[in-house]
């Protein structure tokens, strides 16, 4: 770990301020993601900029330009938005992913705009004494052609195979929740599925945000499919572990039929996964195990697998079905 | 000189009822001090050792440049293979470090960094430059590989048998099983890591030299080990190990971080160092359970009665030094096949030094071998309890000797009544529960009862009807230091509050490692030797100051019988028919060990070995990438353990018994036989549960997906 | 010093030092620290504080864990000077003089332990448990998100699960939480 000037900004303006300034310096928040990373040497700033104490704490119903939206402060600890009542009740799905995540102390660690943001697990991404072009463009990805449990079926490139391990990030991409962020510009708002990118040629660049970018809060949509949602997470331990793979699906019915179906994953690609080809297909259905299994092999069309990976198509094709078909109010055995 | 003692059956009055652990307060409040602790505490201003570790698997170091490590702020010094001091023997290859530029593996020793603190340390290590001439290597385990016969297994086992003529009597089995079963690098991972507090005398010429405050199974052997390779007598080392946070084989033994300590403090002496290794860093550097691969042929009459047995054993070796599990050693032993063959092959790789973990040689054995009875059994339409029940030996079929005591049916037997054994479905795959398919398993376990050489205790009346008793040995979380107390008073006749045990001291009598689940018959038998010498001499009211010191002379049970403790592991399993994921809602041990001595740390060890092997049933893999000879599951995200969700009803119970043949006390050991077994137990079960066979651990949720 | 031995010339001297001050175990302490330092290793490294243990420095086994400001913590994953001013209760802390803590007297008669390495987390993940369930917070497991809280074995054990356990003393840390809820 490098050695380290360490300030407190007293409100939004100076830490944007003072880490757009300066291109040694970073954002310090829940610190779950970056304290390992300045250990394991992966992240070497000279400034760290804390962001703790800005008051973005809250959780407030408002009225957003496309309707009424749960404000969800960038501060907001993972624990107390999955416990807070309106998530419970009106966004079960994100309160479900929360919960499924980390421990529950790193969950009273961990801010809403950390978990956003937080990098990869891979192996090799995590260990500086091996080649990563994430963490060192045009190193080369150790991970092709090495430990592959965990990599991505989806949108991968040869440049990097890597995951985006965050539960939170996947139900806000099935929420359509859209991502308040503070920089050097002013305030703009970013659709959650546009935050996150594939990797591409950049696999070094996570997200499409400018370094000095404050994410001040998130915003989710009210609607009746948030209402009607879940997620199931697919892992080796039955907690504490990140996912192999996970489903954020949340379902409205006109009677048998699908009128709105979400569906994102997580675990199989560099961003989380929104199914958008297998949610048009069941649109305008009825919800059953072999229309599930249509609509995810529509979307896995264009997965790529190797030995070690191709065990989460049929995960995927199971994990799907399982959940949408509790949402749809049918026993699934 | 101490007395060597024959000793009397010790009639049991604390030993056999609940004393909670001694040492409890201390540990639920956080007040127990684990090695690297002692630092803190102690007010020498130790300075702080990073390891730099090889970055390649083999080659040479061709350049080391410390300068910008020591132009930062804290760094003292900065050591390698030039400026180390000597060692005195570098015959044991795994702990000659800085010895030579040669890298045997990746994650070696290469360089130390000595700081003021520990963040100065840690980035004065980031900033060490290492360049390597790097050489070809070889580091996976593949069933091509080269290999050799080597002399023994561990720890002096033969290296292969063969009783009758095993391919004839397998040429006419009306039943054939023949079957490959693999196991994966596993590593132990106590919770607390591995590390060693070193402070070296100003003047070393006489009496105690150097002083190590180290996280260890075993002090005397610590000092045994590492004085000679510092050039020192084994009394010129001092050792101590006042907590040490679990060990599961990988304290058994000092590791190069040990021998680094030392060199650190040297260079700076007399100022103390201390070492913490990093958990990434015990992945190479502290040991780990070799991959293992197992060929078994099993060939039974149509009864399912075995006529003929194999099991064939690849694994692998580490260039630097020597280590060959005992993998097939169960199946010498194990069932009454009159064919039997058994051999351990090792491919010479360029990776870290693998050692003990928890039952070395049982732990993959049985998987191999009660996954393979499984598969005999069905092949047979034979119960799988009744398949072992018409296996079982008269005599220990690999020695002809009369067991000691063999209870594997009362424990098949009580295992099965107490688990519903009895309403199981025949075929597989036929419950399912909702998202889940349902199937029990069933296996058995034994790990032999074994006492080390080496051990002495020695007795103090304290006066006031208090005695002192004192042995070098180590509590590393088993409950030594309780049991030992009731023993010590049984032994002497008062209660266990009269006694003052002192233990995990070098300047304390001699002990044994803890290890080979032998150390409570080890130590106990000593301290009762020592007790009942001590009323011998002294009698029942003696004199304040008296005192005997005394080792046990042999039982005749150690060389007229053949001594084993059995278990069988009943497991119900779920694997989740959308995912594959497998839980295990119900796990059940019972056991056969002899005399339990205290049955709240003794259900707390058999427990424990029950979650082990769970653990390794269901997530432990290290995976090493052949590639670079680098374990890239390095950490507790990727190298997963049992969580406390994972584990479901778990519990072990024991048969009433008591073996003085083999201790005074009775009691045979009970480290490490509940993680014997188990995985095979979990494998089974999962086979009933779905009908998909798995013969690799772990048992991941993607092997039941298709 | 021994012949060869590459020695910095600088001599000791952190530019980054900073002092701050912390509430630990009800002492008020002032304390000197690197801005690297983590909370984990001002507790243990510069106080002297060895109640919270160092497992993984990970955050991935939860052996650290302590009550920051009432609630469960890691303090190897926390910069100790982003924590000025904080209170800071260790396993030690929870017992008072020769008293020790209901949790603490729960996992002495189950034998929630034995090497005793991740106890003092354990228990101070367990303090922090019961004070979470009493306010409502659900779990993984909980089946309805919008019911009260009752901690049942299923709820104790997902809610321990981030404070690992390499001697397997689950079912005796189980009994143990379960007794200190009811109580």
């Amino acid at each position: 770990m490098r050695e380290l000037d360490y300030v407190r900004a007293s409100d939004v303006e100076e830490a944007v301020a003072l880490v757009s300034g300066d291109p040694d310096a970073r954002y310090l928040g829940g610190g779950t993601n970056l304290v390992d990373h300045l250990k394991l040497g992966i992240a070497r700033p000279a400034r760290l900029v804390d962001v703790g104490r800005l008051g973005l704490d809250g959780v407030e119903e408002q009225d957003g330009p496309d309707g009424r939206v749960l404000h969800v402060g960038a501060n907001v600890r993972n624990s107390d938005l999955a416990a807070h009542p309106v998530v419970r009740s009106a966004f079960p799905v994100l309160s479900r992913a929360l919960l499924s995540g980390a421990s529950g102390q790193l969950r009273h660690q961990a801010s809403t705009g950390g978990n956003l943001l937080q990098r990869t697990r891979c192996v090799y991404f995590q260990d500086v004494t091996t080649p990563c072009n994430k963490r060192e463009p045009g190193s080369g990805c150790s991970a092709v052609g090495g430990y592959g449990r965990q990599d991505a079926v989806l949108g991968a490139s040869e440049h990097c195979v890597a995951t985006h391990p965050s539960d939170m990030a996947v139900a806000m991409a099935a929420l359509d929740a859209v991502v308040v962020v503070r920089g050097r510009q002013g305030e703009r708002r970013v659709p959650v599925r546009e935050l996150h990118r594939l990797p591409g040629d950049r696999p070094d660049l996570d997200t499409t945000l400018e370094h000095g970018d404050l994410v001040t809060g998130v915003e989710l949509p009210f609607t009746d499919a948030a209402r009607c949602s879940t997620y199931l997470k697919v892992r080796d331990r039955a907690s504490y572990a990140f996912a192999l793979v996970s489903v954020a699906a949340a379902l409205e019915l006109d009677g048998d039929v699908v009128r709105d179906v979400r569906i994102a994953w997580g675990g199989v690609a560099h961003k989380p996964w929104r199914a958008t080809a297998a949610e048009e297909a069941l649109t305008g259905r009825a919800v059953d195990e072999d229309a599930v299994r249509a609509a995810v092999d529509a979307e896995l069309a264009a997965a790529r697998t190797t030995d070690q990976t191709a065990y989460k198509l049929p995960m995927l094709r199971g994990a799907t079905t399982r959940t949408l078909l509790r949402l749809a109010g049918k026993d699934p055995s | 000189m101490s007395t060597r003692t024959s000793t009397t059956p010790v009639t049991p009055r604390s030993m056999g009822t609940r004393l909670d652990r001694v040492d409890g307060p201390e540990k639920v409040t956080g007040r127990a001090t684990y090695a690297v602790e002692s630092a803190a505490h102690d007010t020498g201003d130790p300075l702080h050792v990073w390891l730099v570790q090889s970055t390649v698997a083999k080659g040479e170091v061709e350049r080391l440049d410390p300068a910008a490590a020591l132009a930062h702020p804290g760094v003292v010094a900065v050591l390698d293979h030039t400026s180390a001091m000597r060692l005195a023997d570098t015959d044991d290859g795994e702990l000659a470090i800085l010895q030579d530029p040669r890298v045997h593996f990746r994650g070696q020793v290469v360089a130390l960094v000595l700081a003021e603190t520990s963040e100065a340390a840690r980035e004065g290590a980031a900033l060490v430059e290492v360049s390597y001439r790097e050489e070809p290597h070889e580091a996976e385990l593949r069933e091509d590989n080269a290999t050799y016969r080597p002399e023994t297994v561990n720890p002096a086992m033969d290296t292969d048998t063969e009783d009758g003529d095993v391919d004839a009597a397998l040429a006419g089995a009306a039943v054939l099983v023949e079957q490959t079963y693999r196991t994966p690098h596993e590593h132990n991972n106590p919770m607390e890591p591995h590390a060693t507090v070193a402070r070296w005398a100003q003047d070393g010429t006489s009496g105690e030299v150097l002083d190590l405050v180290d996280s260890t199974q075993g002090v005397h052997g610590v000092a045994q080990t590492v004085g000679p390779v510092l050039g020192l007598e084994a009394t010129q080392v001092r050792v101590r190990a006042p907590y040490v946070g679990g060990g599961f084989g990988s304290k058994g033994q000092p590791h190069a971080h040990v021998v680094a300590a030392a060199l650190a403090a040297h260079a700076v002496r007399p100022r103390p160092v201390r070492l913490a290794v990093t958990r990434q860093q015990m992945f190479a550097l502290t040991g780990y359970r070799t991959a293992t691969i197992s060929h078994v042929r099993l060939g039974a009459d149509a009864d399912g009665r075995l006529v003929g047995l194999e099991h064939r054993v690849q694994e692998q070796t580490s260039a630097v030094k020597e280590f060959a599990e005992q993998t097939a050693s169960p199946s010498r032993m194990m069932y009454a096949a009159p064919a039997r063959r058994t051999s351990h092959r090792l491919a010479v790789l360029d990776v870290a030094v693998p050692s003990w973990m928890r039952a070395p040689g049982e732990m993959p054995g049985m998987f191999a071998g009660e996954v393979a009875m499984d598969e005999l059994a069905l092949a047979c339409g034979l119960d799988p309890v009744e398949l072992r029940l018409r296996n079982e030996p008269d005599l220990d079929p690999e020695t002809g000797k009369p067991f000691d005591v063999r209870r594997l049916p009362d424990c098949l037997r009580r295992g099965a009544e107490r688990f519903g054994w009895a309403d199981r479905p025949r075929e597989p795959r036929s419950r399912r529960v909702g998202d889940w398919w349902v199937g029990t398993g069933v296996a058995a376990a034994t790990y032999p009862a074994m006492k080390m050489p080496g051990n002495e205790a020695r007795v103090t009346a304290l006066g006031g009807g208090r005695y002192g008793v004192a042995i070098g040995c180590v509590d590393i979380g088993t409950g030594a230091r309780t049991v030992l107390t009731q023993i010590a008073a049984d032994a002497l006749g008062v209660d266990p509050g009269a006694v003052d045990l002192e233990v995990a001291d070098t300047r304390l009598p001699s002990a044994s490692v803890a290890g080979g689940s032998s150390g409570t018959s080890s130590w106990g038998s000593t301290v009762v030797a020592a007790a009942q010498r001590f009323r011998e001499e002294h009698g029942p009211d003696p004199a304040a100051g008296a005192e005997v010191t005394a080792s046990a002379a042999k039982s005749p049970a150690e060389t007229e019988t053949a001594n084993h403790s059995f278990g069988a592991v009943f497991c119900e399993a779920r694997v989740n028919r959308w995912t594959g994921e497998v839980r295990v809602p119900r796990l059940l041990g019972v056991y056969s060990v002899g005399r339990v001595l205290n049955p709240v740390t003794a259900r707390s060890q058999l427990v424990g070995g029950l979650v082990m092997g769970l653990s390794a049933a269901l997530f432990e893999e290290s995976w090493r990438d052949p590639r670079t000879g680098h374990v890239v599951t390095q950490d507790l995200a990727s190298y997963h353990v049992a969580a406390h969700a994972d584990v479901l009803d778990v519990d072990a119970e024991w048969l009433e018994e008591s073996d003085e043949a083999f201790t005074p006390m009775g009691s045979r050991g009970i480290g490490e036989i509940g993680i014997v077994g188990t995985a095979a137990a979990v494998a089974n079960a999962t086979h009933h549960a779905t009908g998909v066979r798995v013969r690799e651990l772990p048992l991941t949720p993607d092997r039941f997906l298709s | 010093m021994g012949e060869g031995v590459r020695r910095a010339a600088s001599g000791y001297g952190v530019r980054m030092d900073t002092t701050i001050e912390l509430t630990v175990d009800g002492h008020r302490r002032q304390l000197t620290v690197d801005t690297r330092t983590t909370l984990l290793d001002a507790l243990r490294e510069r106080l002297a504080v060895t109640s919270p243990k160092k497992g993984c420095d990970h955050g991935q086994c939860g052996s650290c864990t302590v009550l920051l400001d009432g609630r469960r913590h890691l303090t190897c994953l926390a910069l100790a000077v982003a924590f000025d001013g904080s209170e800071v209760v260790t396993a030690e802390g929870l017992a008072a003089d020769d008293a020790l803590h209901h949790v603490q007297e729960a996992f002495l008669e189950h034998d929630g332990y034995q090497c005793g390495y991740c106890t003092p987390g354990q228990v101070c993940s367990a303090v922090g448990v019961l004070d979470e369930a009493k306010q409502g917070h659900p779990s993984h497991v909980t089946e309805d998100l919008e019911a009260d809280v009752e901690l049942t074995d299923d709820e104790i054990r997902e809610r321990m699960s981030g404070n690992l356990c390499r001697c397997g003393a689950y079912p005796g840390i189980l009994a143990a939480v379960k007794e200190a809820a009811g109580a």
